[in-house]
């Protein structure tokens, strides 16, 4: 067990170091700490040529193997690239449900043709991906899809309804799950299917949420055609799961950075506002602090030693302590504020502050990927190996 | 980088587990609790950990603190009455830390061949902990110096043969602190072991009135004052954390078999999930925690190796207290409430570990103590610590 990262490591940070002083200036100069959660709808469109940049010095896919055009970094590596990126405050990426989602996805699971197909344009920062998992009758049960696939003369023909479809108005793509065989229930008879956005048979109608914002969209499928199947029909579940299990590895890094932003931002308020004098308040920013660390060190040994693709005790109990601690933060972010925090700004409707926005976001990664009370059946039943939930089908 | 246990730590802490499950059982913990106790003899005879973080030019085993830490883990899971934490985990520690090389040479081989328990003593009675607690004054003495004061909760301070004592001089500020190495038998020293909710755990009030202490019994390293003795409180923190991380998982664990066997409206009680969600969150704490002592363990070796600063060492040593003493404590708290009623009794352990839990959260800093150190880091300096 050691912690010190090697003197190839130490130029690699240099490396990405010299490139984000070289990289995120000018144009991209005004991206600075844009763009995280609660934070997405912003610079769009500045957002997508910044991961063009990206691609072009090579920093995406940089976990991914080099036959498929990665970097193959080792995690240290990896570790490396997101501290550095999140001390420069790196935007958030428009790229990562593509990156860190369909991409090991595909490099799981995917054939040659699709591979060939879809990774470049990830690579490169031009095609961006959206999730469609969740439907009205299918949230925490998520085997309870009820869309459709019918394959009509060989092309795969998807109907149906998407809900809580995070920048699906951005994305080039989705995958989705779809029932294939028509009187399956549960996790049976489903199929991963890749389907293009811009076709008459998706309609996406943006959700307002609780910010006044509208990140999240509900999409429609009428014989809407899927370019792809990913695997057999009938393995749709088997992927979709190993997806989710893609979402716990190093994305995580660069959300984490985020935190650090967002808590330094609310630590130097403390200091300057005299929250920080209040005993309370300093306990829990200190808890605050502590609980950051601690994911990171939760990450590095996740990260260590998770290889094997086993979920190891600390990645089962990650987003549960995530998603927690940020919520918490939110909180805290508002009792440091004082009186301000229940004030908008004046410039058009509903102007959040960013720490209201984050007060109010990180309300929602307790529902996401999985609720907490989903979490928490999860590391009962797996890691302590306590009773299964009762399933009435 | 790489945050994971080698093969031969992996087998150091089997290798304790086993021998634990058999020298720390409950008959064990419960004769120890009665001063009967053998608990050390075997320690010392058939594992030689009071030798683990001893350099080999000083006999001792050469490991470092991932190595210490696996092993009082393991000692926390089993609630080992023995003065494994106050010798190793603290006492040789702050020699380690603070004792010049030629004491390092005079001292520690003779601690690694387990002849002498050692004890660490700083807070004043009702003190808290930290330099500001302080109960001993120093000043110049006839032999060198002469101590004087009361030292309250040292940990074994009632069976060890030699104490470490921190001391202030009548300036009180951080630069005039010291260590000095007292034998217990020293004239001026009286002591008495205080009885404690926690009887797995030896505590002891001392009075030292004139003791007399010769210029060679300063710790060489603590002539600079008080950095260099909190570095080495540190370590000891971590090993104390690394206990508590024992009694949380043990905690966790003593409440899941127990739910799974115990049957009410026809089920297993483990089936319900207002006590999964319980059980989910203990093993939350519980990860947390580990990750938190591991980081710090290694943090401590890069210490000692020159490689990580001071101020690294005493965020690492907060983070792991107060995680691992929270675990601990909520995890034996929410232990015992699913247990039920023979969680009440004093025939079941789990009451053992909560007050095991409770005691510890407290010690070498409480969990509320540890974090206004972190607040004092990030809030009050002019840099945020990083
Ligand atoms: C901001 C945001 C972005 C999202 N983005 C996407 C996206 O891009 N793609 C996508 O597919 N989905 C997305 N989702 C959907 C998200 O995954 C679901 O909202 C989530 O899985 C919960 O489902 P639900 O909303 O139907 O709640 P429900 O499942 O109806 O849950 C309601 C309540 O019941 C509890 N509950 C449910 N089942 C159990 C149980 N077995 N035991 C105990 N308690 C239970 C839940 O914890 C919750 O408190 C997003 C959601 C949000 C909020």
């Amino acid at each position: 067990m050691k912690l010190s990262f090697s003197p190839e490591n130490e130029a690699f940070r240099a490396e990405i170091r010299q490139w984000l002083d070289e990289n995120l200036c000018g144009e991209f100069e005004p991206l600075r700490y844009r763009g995280g959660p609660g934070d997405e709808h912003v610079f769009i469109d500045e957002r997508k040529a910044w991961e063009q940049r990206m691609a072009a010095g090579g920093w995406v896919g940089i976990g991914w193997p080099s036959q498929h055009g990665g970097r193959a970094c080792s995690i240290a590596e990896q570790v490396i690239f997101h501290e550095e990126y999140a001390r420069a405050g790196g935007p958030g990426r428009m790229g990562h449900i593509g990156e860190g989602l369909a991409a090991p996805t595909l490099i799981a699971y995917g054939s040659a043709q699709q591979q060939q197909r879809y990774l470049p344009a990830i690579l490169e920062g031009r095609e961006f991906w959206c999730q469609g998992y969740s439907e009205p009758g299918a949230g925490s049960d998520l085997a309870n899809v009820r869309s459709k696939a019918v394959c009509d003369n060989g092309v795969w023909k998807i109907t149906g309804q998407k809900v809580w479809t995070s920048l699906a108005h951005e994305a080039d793509w989705c995958f989705v799950i779809a029932r294939t065989d028509p009187g399956s229930v549960g996790n049976k008879g489903l199929g991963f299917f890749l389907v293009a956005m811009d076709q008459p048979g998706v309609d996406v109608r943006p959700i307002v949420q609780i910010t006044g914002t509208a990140e999240f969209n509900e999409v429609f499928f009428e014989n809407a055609v899927a370019a792809d199947i990913v695997g057999e029909p009938g393995e749709g579940w088997k992927i979709a799961m190993a997806l989710l299990g893609f979402e716990r590895g190093v994305s995580t890094l660069g959300q984490q950075m985020l935190f650090q932003n967002e808590l330094d931002a609310i630590v130097t308020i403390a200091r300057k506002n005299g929250a920080a004098k209040n005993p309370l308040l300093r306990q829990r920013l200190a808890q605050a602090h502590l609980g950051l660390r601690t994911m990171r060190y939760n990450a590095m040994r996740m990260l260590s030693g998770g290889e094997d693709g086993s979920l190891q005790r600390e990645a089962l109990v990650y987003k549960l302590h995530w998603a927690t601690w940020h919520r918490d933060l939110g909180e805290l972010a508002m009792d440091v504020l004082g009186p301000d925090a229940e004030l908008l700004g004046e410039n058009g409707d509903y102007d959040l502050s960013r720490l209201q926005s984050l007060f109010l976001f990180s309300r929602s990664d307790t529902i996401y990927g999985g609720t907490n009370q989903i979490q928490r059946n999860i590391i009962a039943e797996r890691g302590l190996g306590m009773p299964r939930e009762l399933r009435p089908r | 980088m790489d945050f994971r246990f080698t093969d031969e730590q992996v087998m150091i802490r089997d290798t304790a587990r086993a021998f634990l499950a058999d020298a720390s059982d409950s008959a064990a913990v419960r004769a120890a609790m009665a001063g009967q106790g053998d608990a050390w003899a075997r320690v010392t005879g058939e594992m030689g950990w009071q030798a683990l973080t001893i350099p080999e030019s000083c006999e001792g085993l050469g490991l470092g603190w991932v190595e210490l830490a696996i092993v009082h883990e393991a000692a926390g899971e089993t609630l080992l009455v023995s003065p494994l934490f106050a010798t190793l985990g603290t006492g040789v520690s702050l020699l380690r830390a603070c004792a010049g090389e030629q004491q390092q040479a005079d001292w520690l081989p003779g601690i690694a061949a387990g002849e002498a328990t050692l004890g660490v003593g700083m807070q004043g009675p009702g003190k808290d902990w930290g330099l500001r607690g302080c109960g001993v004054r120093y000043r110049p003495g006839d032999a060198g110096y002469e101590l004087r004061g009361e030292l309250a909760s040292v940990v074994d301070g009632a069976i060890a043969d030699t104490l470490l004592v921190v001391a202030l001089d009548e300036t009180e500020s951080p630069e005039s602190a010291r260590v000095f190495r007292v034998a217990a038998d020293a004239q001026g020293v009286t002591r008495r072991q205080t009885p404690g909710l926690d009887q797995t755990r030896d505590l002891a009030h001392l009075q030292l009135s004139e003791v007399q202490v010769a210029e060679d019994d300063l710790l060489d390293g603590s002539r600079a004052g008080w950095p260099a003795i909190q570095a080495g409180l540190d370590l000891g923190v971590i090993a104390l954390a690394a206990e508590l991380l024992g009694t949380a998982q043990r905690s966790l664990d003593l409440a899941v078999t127990y739910t799974l066997e115990r049957e009410q409206f026809g089920r297993p009680v483990a089936g319900f999930q207002a006590l999964k969600h319980k059980a989910a969150d203990m093993m939350l704490r519980c990860e947390c925690a580990r990750s938190a002592v591991y980081y710090a363990a290694c943090t401590a070796d890069a210490f000692l190796e020159g490689q990580a600063s001071a101020a690294q060492l005493a965020e690492a040593a907060s983070i792991a207290k107060a995680s691992a003493g929270d675990a601990a404590f909520e995890n034996a708290g929410e232990a015992l409430q699913m247990h039920g009623g023979v969680g009440f009794t004093w025939e079941y352990d789990i009451h053992l570990y909560f007050k095991r839990a409770r005691a510890g959260r407290a010690q070498w800093g409480s969990s509320d103590w540890h974090r206004e150190r972190i607040a004092e880091f990030i809030l009050d300096g002019d840099e945020a610590m990083s």
